[in-house]
């Protein structure tokens, strides 16, 4: 026994000793790039889509003949939706492999794991998924939206479109819809908006039984006032509950549900009669009409080999910060980590709407706001538009105690966490 | 270029049918040579139909309101339901449906097939919620004086909510001429409705009168309004304050019975999921851990079946049942015989070689059909609800599930209290050396059984199968309730957990309203936890020699 162990670790050390200068000699010729979606588990539905989009980047930036002149190198890990594998698959990209940059990360809970190798390796991570702000990391770009570019914009376009008065904000119990829909409830009294009129409900992921909550929102919505339901309801518990809205009889033109986590990639397959009419805010759309839009939808069909596949709004954010990153290292001349995030801030590169995204001094995006209401073909029909972009807001204006709290990573500030009252960097790093 | 509508193109083939089809097309032919002399309304509105604006779509709704032409029913209607598409190559609109990659289309005149064509052949005429709304008030006005019953009681509802200022003129007239009761009583309120707003004072005071038993939300919103303005009348305050208390008392009362609709819906679905665990652990003493997984088979059954059967929702449904048990009966036998029958008497270990065979029975369905969730769609008469009043409605779905879930219990208990198969299964539970003795054979029975238990496994994951999602993680959002409904009940006893199912289903829903749907979960677990460790046998123990081990 000991004897085959010994072989074998013998035998280890010669592969590696073998590989070692064959990975030093690769690291001259390609810069690599990290992937980090789960391709198993249950996360494994949406973002496998994202390991894909970035694997047809990095084929069109190769034909492209690459960054400064070398080829890039995918290595893809799978985290398997298990969230401390996310830390560990980051230490190994970044400590083993030596990748220059990560693409990856779905839920915040995810990303909150990677944090600390992040910081600690001093790595570089673009994290393509909106999310609940409160914080801002040197070495993560949030290429998603921030709730000001995704939940506030939905709220007034209830408000003063809609003219809603009667709010039930929904959503599954973690970290991502508590956070937003305290936010939201802040922003909404400081809009007037009583007590009385916001119900707030959470479910456990998966929920399936929403009879007494859906029949509580009818109660809720039949008090003369116009009622809106603003869902951070996430994953397959909702389909369930358009369902059950739909049996009640519950119909969009009564009481409207705006929901940020159903895209094109959620509705496709399942049964979208109970859904039409119901909202979604999102930055893009794949119903949306211009020109790059067309070329990447196309260039997505051709890549993944089947015409029936959406796109959808994480897959855009993924496109805009890849072309971020490749445009700052060429103005970097390095993929060195330091150099490449000063030179990301101030960077633009146009979006899939038509209009220009810019990376700002808080590692966030500007972005156009759309509202979609969704048509039975499962894709949506964009019903209003921010005028412009609107840049993202790290730290919430709306919350007690990050009202003051600005991120800035330009000098002299360079603090993901500043306060501007008292002119002080908390210390804490994101 | 103008677009044409569907029927005009379709002359030729009812040519045949003689002296009065040919006086139609005739009149059709004619219709569309007066269309092409002069632009008339109803071409503005296609035009501003096909622009993307929705604003135009609104006003080309208007107009083909009031052309009174008899397509714009029809057209109206394929728009609200998002089927009408425009064929750009005839410049025509017609009624599409998808199959695959290619359109169905239907002539919205008379629904006669045109034909499929490519997805690029056809653009969707897109709508959105305001659209929608306008079209179903225009729809109401057009069907007030349809033939069916139905149909008109629910264009005076419509027209009720919407709450226009004409809508006592529009309803008195209609009034006289209605003989159905119920549409009739539906007019009655309407017009109260007008009069409370729009009456004299003692008008007003007559209509707070019989309006006070309506359990109508908007004349609740419109008695709430009066009773909370203090520029009206005290008296007229009043009498709208009690309306309102007398009927809040109702609409408390409907809500209870609400309530114990949605738990012993719960419950339903809980006994259902149990009641096969509920022959495997409760009388074979088996703790299958593969037993949400049997349900989740039973899901698929009734997924791969609606595939195999496309366009009969309803049949396949029904046909799923048998075959649901079949299927997980068989995995049940196949399981019992392969592995649980060398684990008798070691439930350690049959615990872990179950769990295993979950393991590989969830990932052989994302190999073999998909890792994400599959659609299984509801037939027509398992969607919507059942309509008691304004403020009682019962999901048909859940209903059915409830009685469904009744007959299973039923078939279930006779089949062990009545077949010589349930009396072997009883002999051997109770004492399986006395039982073999008496020539009963003893392995035979235990596969049966343990067949029969995952068969009914398989039958509960078809009534899951429209209500939730069906995935591979089905069986495991399961698996915990049912051994949770098992035990309270009383293990080995098949009552007991009907009962226990059911109480625990309406005890969720009782606390749900005020404790949050998950603390309500948490409450319940940790009252079982506290019951058992009083009544360590359940609810109903088994007693007597049965209780013997």
């Amino acid at each position: 026994m000991s004897f085959t162990l010994k072989k074998l670790s013998l035998a280890t050390l010669a592969i590696t000793a073998l590989s070692s200068p064959f990975i030093v000699l690769a690291d001259d010729e390609t810069i690599k790039v990290g992937v980090l979606h789960s391709l198993s588990g249950t996360m494994a539905i949406s973002e496998t889509t994202l390991k894909d989009t970035v694997l047809m980047m990095i084929d069109e930036q190769n034909k492209k003949g690459g960054v400064m002149g070398k080829q890039l190198e995918a290595v893809v890990v799978d985290p398997a939706s298990d969230w401390p594998l996310f830390a560990e698959k980051t230490r190994e990209l970044l400590a083993q492999e030596k990748v220059d940059v990560i693409f990856g990360c779905w839920t915040s809970v995810s990303r909150k794991s990677v944090l600390p190798v992040l910081e600690e390796l001093n790595g570089l991570l673009f994290y393509p998924v909106q999310y609940e702000g409160e914080e801002s990391s040197k070495n993560v770009f949030y290429t998603g939206a921030a709730p000001n570019q995704q939940a506030i914009p939905a709220v007034d376009y209830l408000a003063d479109e809609l003219e809603v008065e009667r709010w039930v904000l929904a959503g599954t119990d973690y970290v991502y819809p508590r956070t937003t829909n305290k936010i939201l409830e802040s922003y909404l009294k400081a809009k007037g908006v009583a007590d009385e009129d916001i119900m707030i409900n959470y479910t456990p992921f998966g929920h399936s039984d929403w009879q007494s909550i859906v029949a509580d929102i009818k109660k809720f919505g039949s008090e003369g006032k116009k009622t809106a339901v603003v869902s951070t309801i996430n994953g397959d518990a909702n389909v369930p509950f358009y369902k059950e809205l739909g049996n009640q009889g519950i119909s969009a033109e009564d009481i409207p549900v705006v929901a940020f986590s159903v895209g094109e990639e959620e509705l496709a397959g399942i049964d979208t009669a109970p859904l039409v009419g119901h909202l979604a805010a999102w930055n893009y759309f794949q119903s949306v009409e211009s020109d790059e839009n067309e070329a990447f939808i196309d260039a997505w069909h051709a890549f993944i080999g089947d015409e029936e596949r959406v796109t959808n709004d994480p897959m855009e954010a993924t496109v805009i910060g890849f072309n971020m990153w490749t445009q700052a290292v060429e103005k970097a001349g390095t993929t060195d980590v330091d150099a490449v995030v000063d030179a990301m801030i101030g960077i633009e590169t146009p979006n899939m709407t038509g209009g220009t995204a810019t990376m700002l001094k808080n590692h966030h995006l500007t972005k156009p706001v759309l509202i979609g209401e969704i048509q039975d073909d499962g894709q949506f029909e964009v019903v209003w538009e921010t005028d412009g972009e609107v840049p993202g807001d790290a730290w919430s204006d709306f919350l007690e105690g990050s009202k003051d709290i600005i991120s800035d990573w330009t000098d002299p500030v360079r603090c993901g966490n500043y306060n501007t009252v008292t002119k002080t960097c908390s210390g804490q790093n994101y | 270029m103008r677009p044409v509508l569907a029927n005009e193109q379709h002359r030729h083939g009812s040519r045949a049918l003689g002296f009065l089809v040919a006086l139609c097309l005739l009149l059709t032919m004619s219709a569309a040579v007066y269309a092409q002399q002069s632009p008339g309304p109803l071409d503005e509105a296609y035009q501003l139909l096909i622009s993307k604006s929705l604003k135009d779509k609104q006003k080309a709704v208007t107009l083909i309101a009031e052309s009174g032409d008899p397509i714009s029913e029809p057209l109206l209607r394929t728009l609200m339901e998002g089927d009408l598409y425009y064929e750009e190559a005839a410049q025509r609109f017609v009624a599409g449906e998808r199959r695959g990659k290619e359109y169905a289309l239907r002539a919205l005149s008379d629904g006669s097939e045109l034909g499929t064509v490519p997805r690029k052949a056809v653009s969707k005429v897109r709508t959105n919620n305001a659209v929608r709304k306008q079209i179903r008030e225009v729809l109401a006005t057009l069907t007030l004086k349809s033939a069916d019953p139905d149909v008109r009681l629910r264009a005076v509802n419509e027209l009720i909510d919407a709450n226009n200022d004409n809508l006592g003129a529009v309803m008195r007239p209609l009034l006289e001429t209605e003989n159905n009761a119920k549409v009739s009583a539906a007019l009655q309120t309407g017009i109260a409705l007008s009069e409370l707003q729009h009456g004299e004072a003692q008008q007003r005071l007559e209509a707070i009168d019989s309006l006070s038993g309506s359990l109508n939300q908007t004349v609740r919103n419109t008695l709430r309004r009066i009773a909370d303005n203090e520029s009206e009348a005290p008296e007229l305050r009043t009498a709208a304050a009690d309306a309102l208390q007398s009927i809040a008392g109702r609409i408390e009362f409907y809500g209870h019975l609400e309530t114990l609709f949605f738990g012993l819906s719960l419950g339903s679905v809980l006994v259902l999921a149990a009641i096969g665990l509920a022959i495997t652990f409760g009388v074979m003493g088996v703790i299958n851990m593969a037993h949400g997984e049997l349900i989740m088979l039973g899901a698929y059954t009734t997924y791969l079946i609606q595939q195999a059967m496309p366009g009969a929702t309803g049949w396949s449904l029904l046909l799923a049942i048998p075959a649901a048990f079949m299927v997980s009966g068989a995995v049940g036998i196949l399981i019992e015989r392969g592995i649980i029958r060398f684990l008798y008497g070691r439930p350690l270990e049959t615990l872990l070689a179950t769990f295993g065979v979950s393991l590989i029975l969830q990932q052989l369905v994302r190999t073999l059909i998909s890792p994400q969730n599959v659609p299984v769609s509801n037939p027509s008469w398992m969607s919507g609800s059942w309509q008691i009043n304004s403020v009682l409605s019962l999901t048909y779905n859940r209903l059915y599930i409830f009685i469904f879930c009744l007959i299973v219990f039923t078939a279930l208990y006779l089949i062990l209290r009545k077949t010589r198969l349930g009396l072997q299964v009883r002999a051997v539970s109770q004492n399986r050396a006395m039982a073999r003795a008496m020539g009963v054979r003893s392995a035979r029975v235990d596969a049966m059984t343990f067949g029969l238990g995952a068969g009914i496994a398989g039958v509960a994951g078809v009534a899951l199968s429209q209500l939730t999602n069906v995935g591979p993680n089905l069986g495991q959002a399961y698996i915990i309730d049912s051994f949770m409904v098992v035990v309270f009940g009383g293990v080995g006893n098949l009552f007991g957990t009907l009962v226990a199912g059911l109480s625990l289903g309406v005890a969720n829903k009782v606390m749900e309203p005020w404790a949050g749907a998950v603390l309500a979960k948490i409450l319940v677990l940790v009252f079982i936890i506290l019951f058992i460790q009083k009544r360590p046998r359940g609810l109903f123990p088994q007693k007597g020699r049965a209780a013997g081990n």
